[in-house]
Parts: C-alpha cells; structure tokens; sequence
C-alpha cells in the first residue's frame, strides 16, 4: 500500500477497497517500523493523523471528497502547525507551538489530506545535507551511510522510503531540488510568490519559496495545485490563478525547446551524472523536443551572491529569537545582554550562528556596498541571462547536482565545500524561477537527478515535460531495496 | 562674544488609524498591557507584515498640506538592533527612499514676522512596544500594545535659531496635523513626540557645531525650557574651553536638565536593508489627486479669510484658528451673531478659552456650545443684559444651570430699560444724598459715577447702563 501513487491511492479509497484510516494507519505503523534508520521525521502525529483521517473518511461518506481527501502527508517542520509544534530543526523552537497554521497547511487542510507529521530538516533550513538539524542527521534510504541532502531531507527520504505519497518542502536556494535529486524522487520549487509564505519560518525572504515533493511528476502537480495561490497575508505572493497542473499533464513535446545549460556541465561535474542527464535530454529529444546548448555566463556569480543575501536576510530574520517572548531562553540571566547571547548561543547550531555572522557582517556599515548592494547587482545579471535564454528555448535542463548523495560527514567540515553542492540550483531562486528535479538514472547504486528550469509561472509545462519522459522511464518506481 | 543656536526637530506623529501600520490589532492608547499585540506585532516565527493603506494616505495628505514631493516610489527597510521591546529585532522603516521629502512649513513669530522651516522629509514607521519597570522588582516588564503603531517622523532642516522659533514650528505643526486629523496631538500619550537637535557656533561663523540630541520633550514648554538648557550647557562648555560631543541627551523636565543617554561612540549600526517582505511602495498620480480632494482649508488660509470676513486683528485671527475645532466653533458663534464678528470673538478668545483653561477642557468637550454662546451673546446685542450681567449668565450656564434666557428669567436678570423705573430710582439716589448733588452741581463732575453706583446698587445692577448714562445726565443737570 506505501508504494501506491496518489492517484492509486484515490481510487482505492473511491471504490471503498480501503479508508482514509486504514491507509494512514498503515503509514503511521510504517514510519514507526523503519524510520529509527533515517530519522526522516522530527515530529510523528498518530492522533491527529488519525483523527483528520477519520474526518477524512466521513467527508468522503458525504459525498464531499476532493482528490486528494484522505491522502496523508508529511509536513515540512518549517510550516506552522496550530497545536502541533514546530521546530524549524532548531533547538530555538524545541518547544514552539504555533497558534496558528500556515497557509500552505490551511490548504492542506481544505483539501482534507492528512498529516502524518513534521520532517526533519537542516535547522532553519539553512544546509545542504540535512546534518545541522538539531533533531540528529537523517539517512538516505538509498544508502544508510549518505545524506539524503537538505534542507528538506527529511520530506525526500520520507518519500523515497514510503512513508507518504506527498510531502511539502520549501527551497531556498535547491532545498527541495538537492534532495529530490539524492533520494531518487520529484520535486518542484514554484516561482517566488506562487506560494504564500505565511507560516512559514523564514529564512531568506526573497528567495525562500514553498513547494512539493512526489515520487512522480502526477502526484506533484495534484499537490502542488493544492498548495499553489494567492494569499494578501504575504506581501509578495502573486495574484494569479492556479492551473489545472494535471489537467495539462498530456501536452506532448512535440516543438518544445529546450535549453541545454552548459555552465552546468562544467567542473566537478561527475561523468557519471553527466552521461545520465545527457541521456536524459537524448530522451525528451526522442518525445519531440529540440535541443540547444545555453550559455549563462552569470551563473557563475551565484554561490558568492546566494552567500551574501540569504545571510544577510537570515541575520535579520532570525533576530527575534532572542529568548524574551517565545523559543529557547537560558537559564538566570544576569542582565539583558545575558539573556540574548546565551539564548542565542544554546539556541542556535553552529552553521545558523556562521550564517548569522557572516549576514550581520556583510550588512555593517562600510561593507554594505561591497557586499549587499554588489550581491543585489550580481543577482539582477543573474535574472537578465535567463531573460535572455527564455527568449529562445521553453525549458532549461542541466544536472541539479553535480554528484549523487555524498556520505555523512564528508563536507561537515567544509562549509564551502558543502555551499558548492548547491551550486547548479541557486541560480534558479535568485531569479526567482521554477525549477525541478526528477530521477533519471543511479550512479553506482545511488539516484541521479535532472533539473528543469522553467519561466515564470511556467510550472504547468516542467510538470509536463517531467510527465512525458516518465511515462517513457521507470526511474522513479525504483524503490531503495531496504524501503522497498 | 554673540552665539546662535541652530536647531533642528524630529518630530514623531502617531498617525491616527484604527489599526497598526502592518497589522489587523487596534491601537488604542491605555489598554491592558499586551491586549493589543496579535502575532505579526509580537514578531512571532512564519508572520509577514502588510501595510495598512490608511497610512499611506495619511502621509500624503500631510506631504500636500506642507508643499513636499511625493515620492512615486518609496522604499521600507529594517533598522536592526536588539532591545526587549522591539519584538522582531528589526523596526521596519523608510530609510533611503521616504514617501515625503523636500516641504515646508511657514511659522508665525509675532509682529507680522515669518519665518520658513524646511522639511527635509517625513518617513513612514512602525513603533516600538514599551518596558516597564514601575511596580516590578528586579525585572523589567514588555508592553507591546504600542508594538507596530504606524509613525510619520516628520524631519526639518536645522533651520531654526532659538527655542521660540522651534515651539513655533511645533505649535504650528501641531496645529496642522490636528486640521488634516491624521494626528490627535496628545502629547502626554506620545502622539506627537519631539527629539531637538541643538548645536550653538558663534555669530558669523558657517560651519555647524556639534549636536547634541534631545529626546523626552513631551510638552511645548519642555521643549522650550530644554533647548534654553542645552544651549546655555553647550555654550559653557565651549567657553570653558572644552568640546561639546555628539550624543543622545534625555530631558528631565523635574530638574530642567539634560543627561547623557548614549555618545556616537556607542550609537548602533542599524544594517539597514530593504525589507523583502514588503514592495516597494507606489504611490500614483491619480492617488495624490485623490487625497488632495480632501485636504480641508489649512490653518494659513482660514486665518486670512477669518481676517477679510470677519475683520479680525492677524492676531485673533491666529488665535482662533490655531486649533480646528476652536475655529469652527467661532464661525458657529460668529454665523448666529450676524454682524458682530467682533463680539463672538472677544467672547470665544475670553470667557469660554478662560474657563475651558481653567477646567484643563479642550473646546470639543465645553459644557457650553457654540449655539448656546451665541444665544447668550445675542441677549448683549438686544441690550437684555449688560456685558457684565452677561458673565454671570455664562457662568451659570457652564455650571449647567439651564441656557441664558431661562437663567436670565429665573435670577431676574434682565435689564431695566424701562426710563420711568429708571427715573424713579435716580430720583431716588438724588433724595438720599443731597450733600453730593450739590457739591456735583457747584463742579465736582467726578460725582457722575458716585450717582451711576448708586443706581446700579439699588438696581440690582440691572440698569441699561447707556440708557442710566443719560437719563443721569440730564437729571443731576437739574
């Protein structure tokens, strides 16, 4: 039953071969059974779960039920959840309970899917392996020894592993991309501003941005239409309408244009990975597509620029964790100056602190220009190449990462080292575009990702394209042989 | 040696919407500490701030009424620093780009002398919450119900060159905000809060001084009695042979003093930075228009037409025009009064301001109305009771007793008028004092007012006094 997709799913609980309950409780037992290997969930729900799928059930006796009612899924510990507390993988929020939930949760709510729990996460999403959590590492289920990415890996190895059909991430500069890419799964980053972001526990605003995981490109576009809309709580959410996503599932390829992006095949890519996506790309070129090679020559600028801003907004962001009104305090503080930096010091893991430093440095007086107002330069060179590369193809393409899941440990000590894995999906939220990762083959044994990159608002036509060439492909129902 | 001082104010106006400037909580003064904090303004984890339009339009309105640019395109930053009452650790701004910038104000010094005062900008904000530490031994209390009120920091070039000038820029301010209603002006309460940048140089010299700035002026006189101080503190020092340096001072209105608060040395680095959770503000053409339809008359051009109608002095006319409400209850009184715009105005600037001093009562909360004044005024106009008979009714009708004509009736108070009861108790007066009439008739004129005191007393002080004038007259002529 774990591995049915969404669509499985539903029409199994409409024909009344199973219920809302049995299915969550068959999940619920599952993550209990399996996930002390992959510490995938920092928060399990079995009440609430229950209960939601119990109202789920009566929804559906009703005649009530949406498509997806009854379907669980795991939330991001990111997201606000009333009651359920919430802590952002942070020890600052060990004991944070929101009152009241995101608007991506309402959504969920409404659409009656039910929660199982909150994933594990890097802490305040900032990581790429998901080993700043304070809740302890989680473990790809593809190999035990290997992180499954960050900062959503715990949502990528809950999917992989079976724990859900569906589960929300949000991606700051590849946090849903990276680890949909490591763990074998699908995944997509909407445009900035597709998603509301009330609730969710900021960690750059300009470029943080909600968005979903599935182990196919159907299931993502179900949930992602779900979660998708405008909301007036968020300044920068975009009013526009959601289409149907997986209403236009079946455009086919024929004529579509599709930008190969060389500055990603470039350095440190592993051959391995390179042979896959290119045999990828031959794939959709078989459905119909014409391929060209892109040049994004700013492309270049990303990490240094994505390593001034997300700081710099992180520093900020992340000031009113300062142990007066909510979140972890320390014990007798002398004075105020006490309280804030000892509060801060437990509160906060060391690469949360490295960021706020470097944030707080680059916006002091005498450096801003050098480095804030520099980085917001790069950036808008950043968006003017992919104006420019939409001018002529629909799509980008390119590997999301330049090498399958590396092992635990291994880039811990080398925060740069660790920033470069994130090298190939940066780019994409400093100009604020959709992109998404879908499996396209292993590399001795481990999954390998390819990233589409989209215009803006163009989610509807990467779900598509990711759609065709699964319909052509099967590397997305290959399940981690532990967790199959 | 001559000095000048050179002053510059910040002037803070809590714009008066019912909600905060990027939240849904009221904003209320005086209510339960921390009732009126919802989650945005308690900056918890996931909140996201939206502007208030409200204040947008508050703004502008102001930006029009001082003759300033309105910025297209302005910008909300963070002004980063940690302090407990200050939930988000940053308070969002207007930093580089403010919504209103390069506006004037002209003020009035007396004597037909004016002066302009630039506003180099006025910028929107949030306000912080409060801490408390009355009645909390050994701990500080947070009120954040102030957390998130929107502010207008109004800013002026440093173009002011004595403590009068600057009280007359801040009354003339006051007034204004009060006429467009953006601001109530409640200085106790911290609606309209002044900071005073004060520097003094020697006459003829260009250069600047050092500043010091004043916070904690929550009154006029406070403001005038701290600039004098500082000024005289700033020129001792500078006499002394020392250097005056730049620093944040507190008033202390119980000592008439200023204290160090903190020196450049320690000032914060705010890193400011655009706020990404908020666009950048726009605020089109066809909104300014929008807004200028309902600017109302502002106090310069109500002054000179309550001069050419009414005939007013400047003086009176700037008196009354000083506060909205007090000039709309002059033209209330005046309009009833028909003609003698002259007497409404003695009466509204005496007796009523007089007793509404008193009472500590602002014009909106007087017992006694514009009609009911002009009522009793309108009894002085039909020579029913006497100017000074008139008074006694305006008392009795600001300690409710009813309005003039029934006090009038039921005290007995109405003039006489009647020349044979008059005659009467002329008669009267002669026949008590023949010693007097004939000393008044051999010369001694100065009597006059003895026989008109006598008339009065045994009247009741009821006697039409120009009709007692010369029926007197002719009588003691004999």
């Amino acid at each position: 039953m774990h591995n049915l997709s969404v669509t499985e799913m539903r029409e199994a609980l409409t024909r009344g071969e199973t219920t809302s309950v049995e299915l969550t409780g068959a999940l619920l037992d599952r993550i209990a059974s399996l996930d002390d290997q992959l510490n995938a969930l920092i928060t399990v729900d079995d009440e609430g779960a229950l209960l939601a799928a119990a109202a789920a059930d009566a929804r559906r006796a009703r005649g009530q039920a949406g498509p997806l009612t009854g379907i669980p899924l795991i939330q991001k510990d990111i997201f606000l959840t009333q009651g359920l507390r919430t802590t952002c993988g942070s020890r600052m929020l060990e004991n944070f309970v929101a009152p009241f939930d995101a608007h991506v949760v309402e959504r969920c709510h409404r659409a009656g899917l039910v929660n199982l729990g909150k994933s594990n996460m890097d802490e305040f999403a900032m990581g790429s392996s998901n080993e700043t959590s304070y809740y302890g590492p989680v473990r790809n289920p593809w190999d035990t020894k290997r992180v499954p990415g960050g900062s959503s890996g715990g949502a990528a190895a809950a999917i992989a592993a079976g724990f859900a059909p569906l589960a929300t991430g949000t991606d700051t500069g590849g946090s849903i991309r990276q680890p949909a890419a490591l763990c074998g799964i699908t995944g997509i980053k909407p445009t900035y501003g597709r998603c509301s972001r009330w609730g969710m526990i900021a960690f750059a605003s300009s470029l943080d941005q909600a968005g979903v995981f599935a182990r196919s490109a159907q299931d993502t576009a179900l949930f992602l239409e779900v979660i998708a809309g405008y909301d007036a709580r968020d300044s920068t959410s975009v009013n526009q309408p959601v289409p149907n996503y997986a209403g236009q599932l079946t455009q086919n390829l024929e004529g579509l244009r599709i930008g190969l992006v060389e500055e990603f095949f470039g350095e440190g890519l592993s051959p391995a990975v390179s042979g896959l996506v290119e045999a990828a790309i031959a794939e959709l070129e078989k459905l119909g597509a014409t391929v060209k090679r892109v040049r994004l020559p700013s492309v270049a600028l990303s990490v240094p620029t994505y390593y001034v801003i997300a700081p710099a907004e992180a520093s900020s962001n992340l000031a009113r964790y300062d142990g007066v009104r909510f979140g972890h305090r320390c014990e007798a503080p002398e004075d105020l100056k006490d309280l804030y930096s000892r509060s801060r010091a437990e509160g906060f893991g060391a690469e949360v602190q490295r960021r706020i430093m470097i944030g707080t440095y680059a916006l002091s007086a005498g450096y801003y220009d050098a480095y804030y107002l520099k980085a917001q330069q790069c950036r808008r060179l950043i968006s003017n190449d992919f104006k420019r590369a939409f001018e002529d193809v629909d799509i980008l393409v390119g590997p999301t990462t330049p090498e399958p899941a590396f092992r635990l440990g291994e880039k811990t000590d080398d925060p740069v080292k660790m920033y470069l894995s994130d090298i190939n999906t940066i780019a994409v939220n400093l100009a604020g575009l959709p992109g998404m990762s879908i499996p396209v083959g292993f590399a001795s044994g481990l999954p390998v990702g390819m990233q589409l990159i989209g215009n803006y608002f163009d989610e509807g036509r990467l779900l598509a394209v990711a759609h065709q060439y699964q319909r052509e492909t099967d590397w997305h129902r290959r399940l981690p042989p532990q967790f199959s | 040696m001559e000095w000048e001082s050179v002053i510059g104010l910040e002037v803070h106006l809590q714009l008066a919407t019912l909600s905060k400037i990027f939240s849904g909580a009221a904003t209320r003064y005086g209510a339960e500490p921390n009732s009126q904090a919802c989650s945005i303004d308690l900056g918890f984890p996931g909140v996201l701030p939206v502007l208030n339009g409200e204040v947008v339009r508050m703004a502008v309105k102001l930006g029009l009424a001082v003759g300033a640019q309105i910025a297209p395109l302005s910008v909300f930053a963070r002004k980063n620093y940690f302090y407990p009452d200050l939930p988000k650790g940053y308070q969002i701004s207007q930093h580089d780009l403010p919504i209103v910038h390069d506006g004037y104000l002209d003020i009035d010094l007396g004597e037909g002398v004016s002066k302009r005062i630039e506003i180099v900008r006025a910028h929107l904000e949030e306000d912080a919450g409060k801490s408390m530490h009355e009645g909390l031994a050994g701990m500080t209390g947070i009120d954040l119900n102030r957390a998130g009120t929107p502010l207008l920091e109004v800013v002026t070039a440093p173009d002011m060159r004595s403590a009068k000038e600057a009280v007359a820029y801040l009354k003339t301010l006051h007034s204004l905000v009060r006429y467009l209603e953006i601001c109530d002006g409640n200085m106790q309460e911290g609606s309209f809060r002044c900071d005073a940048n004060v520097s003094v140089r020697r006459v003829g010299e260009e250069k600047l001084g050092t500043r010091a700035e004043i916070k904690n002026l929550n009154s006029f006189r406070f403001v005038e009695k701290a600039i004098l101080h500082e000024i005289d503190r700033q020129i001792e020092i500078i006499q002394s042979g020392g250097k005056v340096i730049q620093e944040t001072r507190l008033y202390d209105a119980d000592r008439n003093e200023t204290r160090p608060m903190r020196s450049k040395e320690d000032a914060h680095d705010y890193r400011y930075f655009p706020d990404p959770d908020l666009l950048p503000l726009e605020v089109t053409p066809a909104f300014i228009e929008g807004v200028r339809m309902t600017l109302p008359e502002l106090p310069p051009a109500k002054r000179q037409r309550f001069i050419d109608q009414y005939g007013l002095t400047p003086y009176d006319a700037g008196v009354l025009t000083a506060v909205r409400e007090m000039s709309q209850y002059y033209e209330a009184v005046a309009a009833a009064l028909t003609g003698d715009a002259k007497l409404a105005a003695n009466w509204v600037m005496g007796e009523l301001s007089a007793a509404l001093n008193r009472n500590n009562l602002e014009i909106t909360a007087s017992p006694v109305s514009a009609v009911a004044l002009a009522n009793l005024l309108m009894r002085i106009q039909d020579n029913t009771v006497s100017q000074r008979v008139a008074k006694e009714v305006f008392e009795a009708m600001w300690a409710g007793e009813g309005d003039a004509d029934a006090i009038i009736d039921n005290k007995g108070l109405r003039q006489i008028s009647d020349s044979g009861a008059l005659e009467q108790a002329i008669d009267k007066a002669m026949a008590d004092h023949p010693e007097q009439l004939s000393q008044y008739r051999s010369g001694k004129d100065k009597l006059f007012g003895f026989f008109v005191g006598q008339v009065m007393k045994s009247t009741g002080g009821k006697a039409n006094p120009q009709q007692l004038n010369d029926l007197l007259k002719a009588k003691l002529a004999g």
